[in-house]
C-alpha cells in the first residue's frame, strides 16, 4: 500500500479510502475496504492535477465478472466524486477478464460498452436482487435473535416496535429497510418482502425459513470469499476488518 | 465400505475427476488461473495433513487417483464428472480416454460419466450418440460457464439443448449432474442462479438432475428450486471440506438442505482431485449437529448412511450388499421435508 503525499496535496489518502468504503460488494453486503478488496491507493500531485490510483482485487481469479465490473465502476465514481480529485484510474488486478474491465472503464465504455454481446441491458436488476437478499438476511437475523430470547413469540405479528431498540441486528434491518423504500415506524410489519409483500400467518414460518437460507448463503459466501483472499494474497488479512457486529448469529468459527 | 462404532457404511464418491493442468496442457493463462483457483481452495479448506504440493496438484494420473480415492477400502464405487474446458487446456481439463480406460479396467469401482455441450450443435449430438454407446453412458456433467469461441456460457433452457436432453432420454442417459460457473450471457443477470435447472427439471421428470456444490454459491436458490421439483438432488462436491474449516456453516448447508430437499436427494463427494474422500468420510459420520443450533435436528446415522452413498448408488443402480440398504424416508415428494423439526414447527 504506497500513498504518494505532495506538501500542497488537497486529496489525502484517507479521503479517498473513506470514498471506496461506500463502495459494497452486493452480494457479501459488506464495504470492498472492509473485505481487503483494495489492494493500494495512491495520491499524487496537487491542485487541478492531483491524481488518483485505485488497485482492487478479488479472492479469485473467476469471480463473476459482472459483479466485478460493479465493483470496479463504483469504486470509480465514488474517488471521482471526491472534491479536489482530477485523474482517477481504478484498476482491477489478476482477475480473468482484468483486461476488458480496465479498458472498457478507462475508456467510458460503460458495461455494455464493454462486454459487447455478452451484455443485454444494465447490471440495475442484479443490484436490485442482492440488494432486497440484503435486506432479507437482515431480517432474519433480526427475528432469530429474538426468537432465541423468547422461542413463544408470535414472529407473524411481529411490527418494528417489538424489535428491542439500539440493537445492532434491529439498527441494521432499518438501514436494509430504507435502501429498499419499506417503512420504519414502529407499527410496521417485520416480516415482509421487499416490495412490501406480506406472508399470511400460517405461511410466516415458511417465509422465515427461506429468509433463513438467503441469510446463510449471505454469511457463508463471506466468511468463504474473506478467507480464499487472505490464502490467495498472504497478509491481506491485516486490510480485512471483522464481519459487524449487527450480524453476531451463529458465528461461524474458522479453523486453519 | 467404511466402518466404525459398529455402523456399516457403503460409500460412492459422486464426483472425482483426472484432469491434467500442467504447463504444457495450458493453453493460456486462463488454464493457469483455474488451477490455481482450485489449489486456493484445496489450500483454503483442506486440514494441514491433508494438504498438497502446488506441483502434485497439478496432475494425479490414473495409479495415484485409485490409490487416493480407494485408499484403506473406504470407497466402494466413484463417479467421473469432467470438464472440458477446451477453451483452456490443448487436450481439455478432464482426460477423457485416460479415465474411460481406467473405469473399463474397474467397472465395479469406477463409472465414467462425460459431458455435452449444446453449442457443438447437431455435430455434438452425433459425438454424444457415438460416446453414449461406446462408453455406455448412463450419466453426463454439464458445466454451463464453459467457453466456447465467442461464448462464455449458456443456459439448460437455450433450445439445442432441450435436443441434447431429448437425446439423453432417449439414450438411457438419466443423471445430468450440473455445474454452475460465474459467466453466462446474459452477464447482466446472476449467472449462478439456478433458475434454468427448474424448468428442465419439470420438462424432463424422467431424468434426475444433480445441482453439484448444492448450488453455491446460491445455496438458497438451490433449496428453493429443489423443495418444488421431485426430480432435482444436491451434490455435496465443494460443499464437503467446510467441515473441517467451517464446521458451524457445514451445519448450517446440512440443515438447509434436510429441511428442503430430504436425505433421499442428497449426494457425497470428495470433488476429488480437489480433496481427498478419506477424511471427509471420517469427518462426517463423525459429525454432528452443534447442540446451540437448535433450528436444527440432531443428523441421524440413517441419514449418513444415505448421503454417504445409498442415494447415489440408487441413481446409479450399484449393487449395495443388502444388509446395508435402508428404505427412502416417507417424506413429501415437494416441500419442506421435515418442517417438524425446525424451530419454527409452532409458530
Amino acid at each position: 500500500m504506497t500513498a504518494v503525499l505532495t506538501d500542497r496535496a488537497a486529496v489525502s489518502e484517507r479521503e479517498v479510502r473513506a470514498a471506496l468504503g461506500t463502495v459494497v460488494d452486493p452480494e457479501l453486503d459488506e464495504p470492498i475496504t472492509d473485505l481487503g478488496f483494495v489492494r493500494s491507493v495512491a495520491v499524487a500531485g496537487s491542485g487541478d492535477g492531483v491524481h488518483v490510483e485505485v488497485h482492487l482485487r478479488l479472492p479469485t481469479s473467476f469471480c463473476a465478472p459482472n459483479f466485478a465490473w460493479l465493483m470496479v465502476s463504483d469504486a470509480s465514481d465514488a474517488v471521482s466524486a471526491v472534491p479536489g480529485v482530477g485523474r482517477v484510474v481504478v484498476e482491477l488486478d489478476d482477475h480473468h477478464d482484468s483486461e476488458l474491465i480496465n479498458r472498457g472503464l478507462a475508456a467510458g465504455l460503460g458495461y455494455r460498452g464493454t462486454f459487447g454481446h455478452e451484455a443485454e441491458e444494465s447490471l440495475d436488476e442484479l443490484r436490485a436482487t442482492f440488494t432486497r437478499k440484503a435486506h432479507t438476511a437482515a431480517m432474519e437475523r433480526a427475528v432469530t435473535a429474538l426468537l432465541r430470547l423468547d422461542p413463544a413469540v408470535d414472529v407473524a405479528a411481529l411490527t418494528l416496535g417489538d424489535l428491542p431498540a439500539g440493537e445492532p441486528t434491529t439498527e441494521a434491518l432499518l438501514r436494509r429497510r430504507a435502501a429498499v423504500g419499506l417503512p420504519l415506524d414502529p407499527g410496521a410489519p417485520v416480516l415482509v418482502e421487499a416490495d412490501g409483500t406480506r406472508p399470511t400467518h400460517d405461511a410466516a414460518a415458511h417465509f422465515l425459513r427461506r429468509a433463513r437460507s438467503v441469510r446463510i448463503s449471505v454469511d457463508g459466501n463471506a466468511h468463504f470469499c474473506r478467507g480464499l483472499l487472505t490464502t490467495r494474497y498472504p497478509g491481506s488479512e491485516a486490510d480485512q476488518t471483522p464481519r459487524p457486529e449487527d450480524r453476531p448469529l451463529i458465528p461461524l468459527e474458522v479453523r486453519s | 465400505m467404511y466402518s466404525k462404532d459398529g455402523e456399516q457404511y457403503y460409500v460412492v464418491d459422486a464426483h472425482i475427476a483426472l484432469w491434467d493442468a500442467r504447463p504444457e496442457n495450458q493453453r493460456n493463462i486462463h488454464g493457469k488461473q483455474f488451477i490455481d483457483c482450485f489449489y486456493d481452495y484445496h489450500r483454503n479448506l483442506s486440514p494441514e495433513s491433508e494438504t498438497w504440493g502446488y506441483e502434485e496438484y497439478l496432475y494425479q494420473g490414473g495409479e495415484r487417483l485409485m490409490r487416493d480415492v480407494f485408499v484403506d477400502g473406504i470407497v466402494d464405487h466413484a463417479v467421473f464428472q469432467p470438464a472440458r474446458l477446451a477453451e483452456f487446456y490443448h487436450r481439455g481439463f478432464g482426460q477423457t480416454e485416460e479415465a474411460f480406460a481406467l473405469a473399463q479396467a474397474h467397472p465395479d469401482k469406477l463409472t465414467y460419466n462425460h459431458y455435452w455441450d449444446p453449442r457443438d450443435g447437431e455435430n455434438g449430438l452425433e459425438k454424444l450418440r457415438e460416446n453414449a454407446e461406446r462408453m455406455q453412458l448412463t450419466g453426463v456433467k454439464l458445466y454451463t460457464a464453459d467457453w466456447h469461441g465467442e461464448s462464455r456460457g449458456w443456459k439448460l433452457t437455450d433450445p439445442m439443448a432441450y435436443r441434447y436432453f431429448e437425446v439423453c432420454r432417449e439414450l438411457g442417459i438419466r443423471n445430468i449432474h450440473i455445474h454452475k460457473g460465474p459467466t453466462i450471457r446474459p452477464l447482466d443477470r446472476d449467472a449462478f442462479d439456478v433458475a434454468d435447472v427448474d424448468h428442465v427439471a419439470t420438462d424432463f421428470t424422467d431424468l434426475n438432475f444433480v445441482v453439484e456444490h448444492v448450488g453455491l454459491p446460491r445455496l438458497e436458490d438451490f433449496c428453493w428450486i429443489a423443495t418444488q421439483e421431485p426430480n432435482v438432488y444436491g451434490g455435496l462436491a465443494v460443499a464437503m471440506p467446510f467441515i473441517h474449516t467451517r464446521p458451524r456453516y457445514f451445519a448450517q448447508i446440512m440443515g438447509e438442505l434436510l429441511y428442503w430437499i430430504g436425505e433421499d436427494r442428497i449426494l457425497f463427494s470428495s470433488d476429488y482431485a480437489l480433496w481427498t474422500p478419506k477424511w471427509l468420510v471420517e469427518r462426517f459420520v463423525d459429525f454432528q449437529i452443534p447442540e446451540d443450533m437448535t433450528e436444527y435436528a440432531p443428523i441421524t446415522t440413517a441419514q449418513r448412511k444415505k448421503v454417504l452413498g445409498l442415494n447415489a448408488a440408487r441413481l446409479y443402480d450399484l449393487q449395495v450388499p443388502e444388509h446395508l440398504r435402508l428404505p427412502e424416508a416417507d417424506e413429501t415428494q415437494t416441500g419442506p421435508r421435515d418442517p417438524a423439526a425446525a424451530d419454527l414447527a409452532t409458530v
